[in-house]
């Protein structure tokens, strides 16, 4: 069983879907550049042998009874490290796209700074990550949206590559966006005042499989994260209010 | 008009009869069948109750009695679907709970009887 063995306890999460051809390298990968950190690998109920090759490289796996989608994944290993007692997890996605070099430098950030997370961003710096169209279209939007809600620029905001520590843990356990969480979990964690920050990432071009959003679904991805932004924003809001008015009784 | 009400009838009496065999039947549950039961009972009552179903045309203000009767079940049916898609969403986080939980406690349990294996 994987277990902190250390006051700054890191595990590095894979949430993978059906990822047989690309895990093991993953896996491997991130042992060869973070050696001694656990990899807990969380399998969103593959049908094909994701499972058995994780553990062959040398993960831990976390198999779902059935299909959550990447949120319930994520927040599954979230539980879990929350639960061991891990200081600091970084997500990594399962489809070898996030170079494993780069968890190093998410990870001292995350402890230089003690900000609650550190995302892993393709556009801090050129560096040579290319997206298609559509999805850097779809990136500068929710950069337009997401500069007044949280205060400050976030460069790429539907980045997977995720680090956060004990604090952050202790919230998403609780509560986590089901469906394409990155940039819910944002505006969930500022709302609380906690803080982010990002590293300059590089990200490689997918190997095997394709992305889960679609250009058809990219209209519905819009919508529900919009709408999950506003939600979160008027939800929070109502309670600071609400926070404001009693202390204001009471005091 | 008339036939159309007489149909109304006839399809609120079949309903009420689906929902009672149903629940019978352990197929529904009983507070997920209240409504169902309420909005058949009222279609029925309409349906029947001429002066009644003028009274509320009158105040809705359509022009016939038929209209003013399925609008009215139209719109029971709306809030029906709004009130059960409330219900999936709560059973839906509840599960997703659920299996999250399952998973962590195979975990912890696989692990136990590795350990146990381990030390027989």
């Amino acid at each position: 069983m994987i277990s902190p063995n250390a006051p700054d306890s890191l595990l590095v999460i894979v949430p993978a879907l059906n990822e047989e051809a690309a895990i093991g390298d993953v896996v491997r990968d991130i042992h060869q550049h973070v050696p001694g950190v656990p990899v807990l690998v969380i399998d969103d109920s593959s049908s094909d042998n994701t499972i058995a090759v994780a553990r062959q490289a040398g993960a831990e796996v976390l198999p779902m009874p059935h299909h959550l989608g990447v949120g319930g994944c994520v927040q599954a290993g979230y539980k879990l490290a929350y639960e061991l007692g891990y200081q600091y997890v970084i997500r990594v996605d399962g489809d070898g796209q996030h170079d494993a070099r780069d968890i190093s430098r998410v990870f001292e950030k995350l402890k230089s700074t003690g900000c609650e997370m550190v995302i892993g961003s393709r556009f801090v710096a050129e560096n040579g990550s290319r997206t298609g169209t559509v999805r850097s279209l779809g990136i500068r939007f929710f950069r337009l949206v997401l500069r007044p809600v949280l205060g400050k620029a976030v460069h790429d905001p539907t980045s997977g590559f995720v680090g956060v520590n004990r604090r952050a843990l202790d919230v998403f356990r609780q509560s986590f966006p089901l469906e394409y969480p990155e940039i819910e979990a944002l505006v969930v964690l500022q709302r609380r005042r906690f803080r982010f920050e990002e590293v300059p990432c590089k990200m490689r071009p997918r190997t095997t499989g394709r992305s889960s959003i679609t250009a058809l679904k990219s209209l519905y991805y819009v919508v529900h994260v919009l709408l999950g932004v506003f939600v979160n924003v008027l939800k929070f809001d109502r309670r600071f209010r609400r926070a404001q008015r009693e202390r204001g009784t009471g005091g | 008009m008339d036939r159309l009400l007489n149909v109304t009838t006839g399809l609120s009496v079949i309903l009420l009869v689906i929902i009672l065999i149903s629940v019978r039947r352990a197929h529904i549950r009983v507070e997920y069948s209240v409504t169902w039961l309420l909005a058949a009972a009222a279609m029925l009552i309409l349906s029947r109750m001429h002066p009644l179903l003028d009274a509320v045309r009158n105040l809705i203000g359509l022009p016939d009695s038929p209209l003013t009767l399925f609008l009215l079940a139209g719109g029971v049916v709306l809030v029906m679907l709004f009130r059960f898609s409330v219900i999936i969403s709560h059973l839906r986080d509840n599960n997703i709970a659920l299996a999250q939980r399952v998973a962590i406690l195979e975990y912890h349990l696989q692990h136990l009887k590795n350990h146990e294996n381990q030390e027989a």
